[in-house]
């Protein structure tokens, strides 16, 4: 028998009225602006006002620039070591702070841990500014050790918070198998621990790698003159003429960090719990 | 807390092992963070006390100074003193941008993380890939993206000019709102993705139980959902409202050198103020408005003490 | 426990709607290879005043028909209706029905007061009113102590109460309980039950019970569905779903059966003459509309059978006493037939301490009266 009443649409449980179409709104807000920035990297012409046609020339100025290079180069350089040593730093932290009863402290390290990112990122910069200053007047170094330091201490928090979570996940009753079966403590590391807690690790460099690559305050004020970085380098040329130049640069990051992204997925969908 | 007092011999040697162990695996990341990142702010509080220097740096001498001309200025030909007006606007223009931009992301961010909760397991990952690239992109590209669109020559302008609604491009940039836009674009992430979190571990049971009991749809939102999802809420809020007020990139490249924010008074400072005492001052002014933030937000969570999780 | 007399047809003389009637309801979830046939065909009524319950294993459709009664989903086909009116396609939050969860869903950021009252606030009652309804509310689930308390601070026995009271303020039509009794202990889930059919009996309000527990369904209901796999296959009260099993899986499902073959050799109304494997004769039920074919199966029961020590031929079934099992209160034979097959026959135990009877023994069983039903092939 056929239902007698008319058929209304089924009742939906967790629709909200105007829900579906803010939403819309809000992705097409976010992706408008970088689908713009993308599209006229390639543009032929000059100006966002005239698409003159398709055009490589953009990528081309970039990668052959000189200044665009040496940025490049020292922004990897940068985010690799900033990537590799706050990573090592930040898993010696969670393997000290996780799965452990509460000791006289762990607020503390907590704290510190985490302050990277409760302090906006120009009073640390100010902060670093003066105290590298002060060093370099007593001391006379300069150099790109300065800028290393300064990323590997603010890409400590990110690499952790994955370690960290990652580690959580493993229950202790693993290790404590091991040490029946007679495994030393950097065995039972080597072998037990650190492969289950590599997914984590990875993602926790990879974090770092892109913090250090993006920071912009931290490094404009902590860079001597000539130490620039890609986004320094974007910042200065935002000052002056405005050439699709940045945006082919823009383009070739935001690819990067898609990349980026598309890899913690991935991580996480094949060795999430 | 620790259960050290209670335990005996071994035990006990073993667990005081234990934290020292703990102890010196965190030791290298604590030393790096110390030279690095906290320490440093000692030395920012120190300074504020300290005299200018004339090309920049300091001078050694004790001086209360720096803490005076945050607020006040001195007028060298007359010897008056005033509000320091300027300071006290940007102080304003920061606040006030600040707040208003948690509350839009709030407003678009909220529909959002909820729809993305929302949808099968299967495409839900697809949503959150498109909210997390934006993230995780440079956020000079962000604030350039932006100012293609809003800037005279730009997409908005041009688009509005081709469709033949305006004459003449409509002046965005260099505007407060120009900043507000950009500081809404830039931060929009930063506030869905806690939201999504705690929406995500929403017991739809209760969704369910409501409508059984003959709430609207609107009843439902306001008495259920919004109260379960608070804590993504304000911990979206603090994300958005920390770095908001200490920006210095957006309001740089979308306000000019006009329209500064308290991140970029603190810059000028450093460099062609030349006042290195005041823009310590400055910071610390800054970093004290974050910390009361923060205790806000403390002190609301404790409140739902023993309660949602 | 006070049982209510007959199955419900008596209303068919009143022009009393059913309280909850479905007709031909029929719900599919999924799509193309993933297609799940949740409920196929099912058709039933509940009459006003009724303890109803829905008895079956998971995935046989009773949480999936109580939902479409509750509103949360809608039937793909088919109709359901409430005292007379479609209510098929209405929400859940139009529909004079109430729910008790599974996992009581109570309001985590609400106090126990609050959460019993939130029913009636939505319907827009007036305050004073709805302080009256909380209160009495309260003191019906002998909450009235704890009525300030946060809901997450609570016990399971008392998080049901709790539960209970908020379906019931809103006083609706047709009150519905999904498993709401799985998550206590044993000695709670008693006391509940009792309750629970205390306070049908005092409100008056239809009850819809849901539940994979057949004991508790046999204790509380007025009358049964058994459901399997998406239809109903009997409905009927509590003793009339024992004695008289229709199908092989209610008879399974409930209580311990004992299932034999036998040949049809005359078939009377309601009544058929069959032939056992033992080649004994006997009488049995037949369910109805059943026509039966020249061979069926038949349930026994084994209270209903008795045991004795093989002296002669007599007994309707004869085989060797292969185990006994002692139970306090009764002892169960294990006799094995010459078919191989095992059967099951029960006896309470008297105050004798020896037991009369040893395994290996050649026994005799005998059918008490009336104990042989045939079942539906």
């Amino acid at each position: 028998m056929i239902s007698l009443t008319r058929k209304r649409p089924p009742f939906s449980l967790k629709t909200q009225p105007g829900f579906g179409l803010i939403t819309g709104v809000c992705f097409v807000m976010l992706y408008a602006p970088i689908i713009t920035l993308v599209v006229y990297s390639f543009n032929a012409g000059k100006y966002i006002s005239m698409w003159e046609g398709f055009s490589l020339q953009w990528y081309v100025a970039a990668w052959g620039n000189e200044a665009v290079q040496d940025a490049a180069i020292r922004s990897l350089f940068l985010a690799v070591q900033a990537s590799v040593y706050s990573t090592i730093l930040a898993t010696m932290a969670a393997l000290g702070t996780t799965r452990t009863r509460p000791f006289r402290g762990l607020t503390a390290i907590y704290a510190m841990i985490n302050q990277p990112l409760m302090v906006p990122e120009i009073v640390t910069a100010v902060a670093l500014l003066i105290l590298f200053a002060m060093i370099k007047s007593w001391t006379g170094i300069q150099g790109i050790f300065y800028l290393v330091i300064a990323h590997t201490a603010f890409c400590i928090p990110f690499a952790y918070l994955p370690i960290r979570a990652r580690l959580e996940g493993m229950d202790l009753i693993l290790e404590t198998a091991a040490a029946d079966l007679y495994a030393t403590p950097w065995k039972t590391f080597w072998r037990i621990t650190l492969p289950l807690l590599w997914p984590g690790i990875i993602a926790g460099a990879m974090l770092g790698f892109v913090i250090s690559l993006d920071d912009v305050v931290i490094t404009e004020f902590v860079k001597s003159s000539g130490q620039e970085t890609l986004p320094t380098y974007m910042l200065g040329q935002l000052r002056r003429v405005v050439t699709p130049e940045i945006n082919a640069i823009s383009t070739m990051l935001l690819g990067l960090s898609i990349l980026v992204v598309c890899l913690l997925f991935f991580i996480e969908r094949k060795f999430g719990k | 807390m620790n259960n050290n007092k209670t335990a005996s011999g071994p035990v006990r040697n073993m667990q005081i092992n234990r934290t020292r162990r703990n102890w010196l695996l965190s030791a290298p990341a604590l030393v790096v963070l110390a030279a690095a990142a906290s320490g440093p702010l000692l030395i920012v509080l120190v300074y504020s006390f300290l005299s200018a220097g004339e090309y920049g740096g300091v001078v050694w001498k004790f001086s209360t100074d720096a803490w005076f001309n945050v607020v006040f200025f001195r007028d060298i030909f007359d010897g008056t003193t005033t509000l320091a007006d300027a300071h006290m606007r940007i102080l304003w223009r920061s606040v006030r941008l600040s707040s208003i931009t948690t509350l839009i992301t709030l407003m678009i961010g909220f529909p959002t993380a909820y729809v993305i909760a929302t949808r099968p397991r299967k495409t839900r990952s697809f949503w959150l890939f498109l909210i997390t690239v934006p993230f995780w992109t440079n956020l000079l590209i962000r604030t350039f993206a932006i100012l293609e669109v809003i800037r005279n020559e730009g997409l908005i302008n041009i688009g509005l000019q081709r469709l033949g609604i305006i004459d003449a491009p409509i002046q965005m940039l260099y505007t407060d709102f120009a900043i507000m836009v950009g500081m809404t674009y830039v931060y929009l992430p930063l506030m869905v993705l806690p939201l999504y979190a705690s929406m995500e571990r929403l017991d739809f049971s209760l969704v369910e139980a409501a409508y059984d009991l003959y709430a609207t749809r609107h009843k439902v939102l306001r008495r259920i959902i919004v109260p379960l999802v608070k804590p993504g809420i304000i911990a979206g809020s603090i994300l958005v409202f920390i770095p908001s007020l200490g920006a210095f990139v957006t309001p740089r490249v979308l306000g000019g050198g006009k329209k500064m924010m308290l991140g970029n008074l603190i810059e000028l400072q450093f460099g062609a103020g030349r006042n290195w005492p005041l823009g310590a001052a400055l910071s610390v002014t800054l970093l004290a408005l974050v910390m009361a933030a923060l205790l806000m937000y403390v002190r609301s969570t404790q409140h739902h003490s023993g309660s949602v999780r | 426990m006070v049982e209510k007399q007959g199955t419900g047809l008596e209303n068919a003389g009143h022009s009393l709607p059913a309280a909850i009637s479905a007709q031909h309801v029929t719900k599919v979830f999924g799509e193309g290879k993933n297609k799940v046939l949740a409920l196929d065909d099912v058709s039933l009524t509940i009459e006003e005043n009724e303890f109803f319950t829905l008895l079956g294993p998971s995935g046989c459709g009773k949480t999936t028909l109580l939902r479409l009664i509750a509103g949360f989903d809608q039937p793909t086909s088919g109709a359901i209706m409430l005292r007379g009116e479609e209510i098929s396609h209405l929400p859940p939050n139009q529909r004079s029905v109430n729910t008790v969860f599974q996992n009581y869903a109570l309001f985590p950021h609400m106090t126990v007061a609050k959460n019993i009252s939130f029913g009636l606030e939505m319907l827009g009652k007036p305050t004073g009113f709805i302080e009256k309804a909380v209160g009495d509310m309260l003191v019906l689930v002998k909450m009235d102590a704890l009525r300030d308390r946060r809901t997450d601070q609570l016990s399971g026995g008392q998080q049901q109460r709790v539960a209970l009271a908020r379906a019931l303020a809103p006083r609706p039509q047709v009150l519905l309980l999904d498993e709401p009794l799985s998550a206590l202990d044993y000695k709670l889930r008693k006391e509940m039950q009792i309750e629970l059919k205390q306070l049908q009996h005092d409100t008056g309000i239809t009850f819809i019970f849901v539940t994979h527990d057949q004991e508790e369904a046999l204790t509380m209901s007025d009358r049964i569905a058994v459901m399997h796999v998406g239809r109903i296959l009997q409905i009927g009260t509590p003793r009339q779903i024992y004695n008289q099993p229709s199908e092989r899986f209610v008879a399974d499902f409930i209580g311990k059966s004992n299932f034999l073959s036998a040949e049809v050799l005359a078939v009377d109304g309601r009544r058929a003459r069959l032939k056992l494997s033992s080649g004994r004769e006997v009488s049995a039920a037949i369910p109805d509309g059943m026509i039966p074919t020249s061979s069926v199966t038949v349930v026994v029961r084994p209270e209903y059978t008795e045991i004795f020590s093989r002296s002669n031929d007599t007994g309707d079934l004869q085989g060797v006493l292969e185990n006994i099992v002692y139970l306090g209160t009764d002892t169960h034979y294990h006799i094995r037939l010459p078919d191989e097959s095992m059967f099951v026959t029960r006896s309470q135990n008297q105050c004798k301490v020896t037991e009369a009877f040893k395994a290996g023994q050649p026994v005799n069983v005998v059918f008490k009266p009336e104990s042989v039903q045939v079942l539906r092939s």
